[in-house]
């Protein structure tokens, strides 16, 4: 077989999975069904540890696979670029979707929609493998908005639930406000290099940086960058375009751990190190994503402290990390950026996992208030999420701490506008990412067991929790060994691969890092030097402090967060309302967006043209009938006296101006 | 060159097999009268597809021409011909008769022979307006179509139906006159009613201007164009729905095929003097009514004003005079018949069995019709532009196109990525997800085979538009270049 039929196969396996899965569904049964998905991410997987190796070996790929449509002389093409930035995510994407799948036969088996379920996450990989392997912008936003489409789907899949269909709407609009302002980055694009292809718009890159936007005097590969830019910032969910990412926990947690946040969630961060050739010709446009990116690693990082619901915390995290992945792009350290999507996709796919694993347990109780000691009845999830949070608060030699610590340095290095911000941002979210990771992690492994007993009253009819006097167990296997899985990365990726990847510049031509950036990278190529390094460096004692913290507040002394809480009642009130981000969205823009409807409607179309215009029209029309009708009485004696005046005007005229 | 006069069976086939069709009479034969139909509406859309499978796409001249005289005195012709642009029409329109007589099969219980025999004698006349190169001669099929039109929806419309019958009827009728003053003045210059010898008749700048806002008023009505597009949100509410179905995928198109044969080719210089307020009032379209869109409570009415926001995108692309733009808008017409067509069948579904189109008499319906709901989500995402379906297509390009004129202008038609999946979705969201809303929705029964055909061929054609638009563009590449050499061609005078 040549390398183009494996390409080809690596997404069509998982797209043949999801079609038989869904449309045949009733015929093969459960267990049909989860087999032909699972064969489908299982060879997409292994091809693609095939083309991995092959890559490696200094092949890459850059071609057509069929010609879509031929318009003004633009070819629109469907085709892949494979190289080294590809090779990474096509890795991540398969192994971390076959986990789920293999894990979603334990966490949906009581699921009616069953089949339904597992034809979407194959459709899901399909869409997420058409994206990442794009060598061009059709194909990216193809790729870009199925993947939107499947999450819509997936967030909606239990659709009875009013919170599930709210969320996934709310969801898929958000995105589409980014989505606009990628399809005019990507116009921009084709209206000033005549193509699609990607190559085209690298090539012109320079060029490009020198013309404005005809009629507007912006500088034209600036607004190109932004625009694109407001793409990822609604897929990666960047403030303020972060707030569907919070509600699409509504959707079963397997798809909270692949799609909202191992693997869609990245595709911005993806995309932006696609781009680096264009955005290194634009520092207005770093400086914009470095800001953006600091507040949201920043400031999301805060509302994980005050969430009660397990799945919400996690998500947070998802939000704040995405916010450091954005930070490294900002900093022109795209190979950073990309590094911690990877191994931030290893952790945080495990701690959703794990926390789909503790919901099992507990008989789908959220609130973590009310669990407390599981460390005793499930031990391999205890484990696992340990892992999987020191992973996440960049604990020396776990794989999280080398890909945040690289951030770090980078922001450091950095001068461009807004570096001091972010650097100051980055710092302080080490200490918060501690707190809330270990806040979550006490409250659910250690402590008092709070389960069994009476609920806060919130029960709203699928949230059941455990009976009294009734104990969770540990998950079957198929729960656990994906949690296993991913925790042998979420360890040891980091310390394999830093040296190689970011020390001796791995990804090559594939990503174009800044020069303060490749200046730093000699310092990564070791990682026994960088724990080193680390112990001496502030985040390491603020991840520590912020551990500590979480063990005093919420083991050695739980009344301490209720004191503190009351204290700052004012912080807390705004944090608990999540800045008030949803309340100005529903209030100013989906509100304002029916108020302004309603009266175009009432005002514009019933009032404005057909009241005045049509009917304005036909009463005209009847009003000079009726007057003309005056005329046509039908009595001769009126027409008779009327042509007898007549006569007599004219004659008058007649004798008088003639 | 084949003999065969495609064009004239494509025309006088569904005619001829309407009227015989109205022959079978009483109700009593109702069962005659829908197999005769089908079987019409079958040998019409067969006769089209030789006119696909024989055209050559290398040439702008029109093809598979019939040119017989029939008015010696005022040198009126029966000419016929298509190029690459009417080609998609002509088979668009056959092929959606079929999808119609399938539709209406037992939902139209009463006058059963009249209703299947007026859809295939407008499906005749519709063939013969877009092949039609004899300027009388459309205009005889331009006005007959008026007829059936307003009998489907003045017959077996709603409860409203006069109202909306003779709304329909007198705005196309006012629009018409301005074109028949058009139509004669250019016989009068030329001394011909060939279409194509106008496309080259030099016209000075003032009969121009007054040429482009008769022919503006005559095809906007149609289109519809903001503000003269009231009449189709009440005409789409009371027609049944295969009049729906058919208004909406075909009758609009005939508004717009008039920019394309007439309008663009003939006064070229007003059309580019006066691009920038049909810039404006497309862009209206898509913006204003995009929010109209969003308040309505009919499920019709809504679907009535997305498909006059999508014909915004088809205005706004034939006045971007680049190859993108015209592209972009004649492939977001071919999609907004299988689109919009398909919508109006889904709620058409839903109606047959609830007899109402208010959102808030539905809610829940997947529980109780899964089937319908898989189908209808992919109808409503195409219909709010996804990539993979044919609805992305249109848009994307012509939004490309937009982009190489101006930025402004691609920004404010871009704005329907963000209100066409608000409003589409929100309403899909409150009739088909969530609990079960009543007893009505509880005892819903899931689409019959009849209607899974129907739906699931439209949704094929959807598809394949969506994920392969290379033969439809490709046809249509040398005609094109061809409109836009005229378009941007001086007209006048020295």
């Amino acid at each position: 077989m040549d390398m183009t039929t494996l390409y080809l196969l690596v997404p069509l396996a998982p797209l043949l999975g999801a079609i038989i899965a869904g449309l045949f569904g009733k015929q093969i049964g459960r267990t049909g069904a989860h087999c032909v998905a699972i064969a489908g991410v299982l060879i997409s997987f292994i091809i693609s540890v095939v083309i991995f190796q092959d890559v490696q070996a200094g092949n890459t790929f850059n071609g057509a696979v069929y010609t879509w449509m031929q318009a003004g002389g633009v070819n629109f093409e469907v085709g892949f670029l494979i190289d080294k930035l590809t090779v990474v995510m096509m890795l991540v994407v398969t192994f971390v979707s076959l986990m789920v799948h293999i894990y979603t036969i334990g966490y949906m088996s009581e699921d009616p929609g069953y089949q339904r379920f597992f034809s979407y996450i194959s459709l899901f990989t399909f869409s997420m493998l058409m994206l990442v392997m794009s060598n061009n912008f059709l194909q990216l936003f193809f790729g870009w908005e199925a993947v939107g489409l499947v999450s819509y789907l997936l967030i909606g899949f239990w659709y009875k639930r009013p919170t599930a269909i709210y969320a996934n709407l709310k969801a898929f609009l958000v995105n589409r406000v980014g989505d606009f302002g990628f399809l005019l980055g990507i116009a921009l694009i084709v209206a000033f290099t005549g193509s699609l292809a990607y190559t085209d718009a690298f090539d012109s890159a320079s060029r490009l940086a020198g013309m404005e936007v005809a009629g507007l005097g912006w500088p034209l590969l600036t607004t190109i960058c932004i625009c694109l830019f407001i793409g990822a910032m609604g897929k990666s969910a960047q403030v303020p375009l972060h707030v569907w990412l919070p509600d699409s926990m509504e959707g079963p947690t397997p798809i909270s751990a692949l799609i909202h946040a191992a693997t869609m969630v990245t595709a911005g961060i993806f995309m932006v190190a696609r781009m680096s050739p264009l955005f290194e010709f634009s520092e207005a446009a770093l400086s914009f994503v470095l800001i953006i990116g600091a507040t949201t690693a920043l400031f999301m990082g805060f509302l994980g402290i005050v969430q009660n619901d397990i799945k919400r915390v996690v998500a947070y995290s998802t939000l704040s990390q995405l916010g450091y992945m954005t930070v490294a792009l900002g900093a022109s350290a795209y190979s950073a950026g990309v590094y911690h999507l990877m191994t931030h996709a290893f952790f945080k796919a495990l701690l959703f996992l794990a926390a789909g694993s503790v919901i099992i347990a507990m008989h789908h109780e959220q609130d973590i208030r009310n669990m407390g000691g599981l460390r005793k009845y499930m031990p391999i999830t205890w484990v696992t999420s340990l892992i999987g949070s020191l992973a996440l608060i960049g604990t020396p030699f776990f794989s999280g701490f080398y890909s945040k610590d690289s951030i770090i340095m980078a922001v450091g290095q950095s001068s461009i506008f807004g570096s001091t911000y972010a650097l100051l941002c980055v710092n302080i979210g080490v200490f918060v990412t501690a707190f809330y990771s270990f806040r979550m992690y006490f409250l659910v492994f250690h402590g008092e067991e709070r389960f069994g007993k009476a609920h806060h009253g919130h029960d709203d009819g699928h949230h059941h929790g455990l009976a009294p006097g009734q104990k969770p167990h540990e998950t079957p296997w198929v729960v656990t060994l994906p949690l296993i899985l991913l925790a042998i990365p979420s360890v040891l990726i980091g310390f394999f691969t830093i040296g190689p990847m970011l020390g001796e510049g791995w990804f090559g031509s594939a990503i174009i890092d800044g020069a303060g950036f490749k200046a730093i990278a000699d310092s990564l190529q070791s990682p026994l030097g960088l724990v080193l390094h680390g112990f001496m460096t502030p985040p390491f004692w603020l991840a520590l402090a912020g551990v500590v913290t979480a063990w005093v507040f919420y083991l050695r002394k739980p009344e301490l967060p209720a004191a503190i809480r009351s204290k700052f009642a004012n912080i807390h009130t705004v944090l608990e309302n999540k800045y008030y981000f949803d309340r100005f969205n529903e209030i100013v823009f989906a509100g304002g967006a029916r108020k302004l409807g309603s009266s175009l409607w009432s005002k514009g179309e019933q009032g404005l043209i057909d009241g005045v215009g049509v009917s304005g029209s036909s009463r005209l029309v009847t009003l000079i009938a009726r007057v003309t009708g005056l005329f046509q009485t039908g009595y001769l004696y009126q027409y008779a006296f009327t042509m007898i005046v007549g006569v007599f005007v004219l004659l008058t005229f007649w004798v008088f101006f003639s | 060159m084949t003999t065969i006069p495609y064009l004239s069976l494509a025309i006088w086939i569904p005619i001829l097999g309407g009227l015989l069709v109205l022959a079978t009479g009483p109700d009593t034969n109702a069962r005659m009268a829908r197999m005769a139909a089908l079987l019409t509406a079958i040998l019409g859309f067969a006769v089209t597809i030789p006119l696909y499978v024989g055209f050559d796409a290398g040439t702008a001249a029109m093809q598979f021409s019939e040119m017989h005289s029939w008015i010696k005195h005022f040198n009126i012709n029966y000419h016929l011909g298509i190029d690459g642009i009417s080609l998609w029409f002509v088979l668009l329109n056959s092929f959606m008769t079929v999808i119609v007589v399938v539709a209406g099969w037992d939902s139209i219980r009463s006058r059963v022979a009249q209703y299947m025999a007026a859809f295939l004698i407008m499906s005749g006349l519709m063939n013969g307006i877009f092949s039609a190169l004899d300027g009388v001669l459309f205009y005889i099929f331009f006005e007959a179509s008026l007829i059936p039109l307003y009998l489907i929806i003045g017959v077996w419309g709603g409860a409203n139906r006069v109202y909306a019958a003779f709304k329909f009827f007198l705005f196309t009728l006012a629009g018409s006159l301005l074109l028949l003053l058009a139509l004669i003045y250019l016989y009068n210059t030329t001394g011909s009613f060939e279409i194509l010898d106008w496309h080259k008749t030099p016209l000075a700048m003032g009969v121009q201007t007054l040429m482009f806002f008769a022919f503006l008023v005559a095809f906007g009505v149609k289109v519809p164009m903001w503000p003269i597009h009231t009449w189709l949100p009440d005409a789409h509410v009371e027609a049944p729905t295969g009049g729906s179905v058919i208004l909406a995928a075909i009758a609009l198109k005939l508004g717009a095929y008039g920019f394309v044969r007439f309008a663009l080719p003939i006064v070229p210089d007003a059309c580019r003097e006066y691009s920038w307020f049909v810039i404006g009032l497309s862009l209206i379209a898509v913006v204003y009514i995009g929010f109209v869109a969003l308040a309505q409570t009919d499920m019709k009415k809504l679907v009535a004003y997305s498909s006059v926001s999508h014909m915004g995108f088809v205005t706004l692309g034939f006045f971007m005079f680049n190859e993108l733009g015209i592209e972009g808008a004649l492939i977001q017409m071919i999609s907004h018949g299988f689109i919009s067509g398909a919508m109006f069948l889904c709620i058409g579904v839903l109606y047959d069995r609830m007899h109402s189109r208010q959102i808030t008499d539905y809610g829940g319906v997947v529980n109780t019709m899964p089937k319908f709901a898989a189908f209808f989500m992919l109808f409503a995402m195409a219909n709010a532009g996804l990539p993979g379906t044919s609805g992305f297509v249109g848009e994307f390009t012509v939004i490309l196109g937009a982009m190489k004129v101006n930025f402004g202008i691609a920004f404010l038609a871009a704005t329907t990525l963000i209100l066409g999946a608000a409003y589409t979705l929100w309403m899909y969201k409150r009739v088909v997800f969530g609990e079960v809303a009543n007893e009505k929705v509880a005892g819903l029964a899931d689409i019959n085979r009849r209607e899974f055909f129907f739906l699931a061929v439209l949704a094929l054609c959807v598809l394949a538009m969506g994920l392969y638009p290379f033969p439809f563009t490709e046809v249509m590449h040398a005609s094109v270049s061809n409109l836009l050499e005229s378009a941007n061609s001086v007209k006048i005078p020295l």
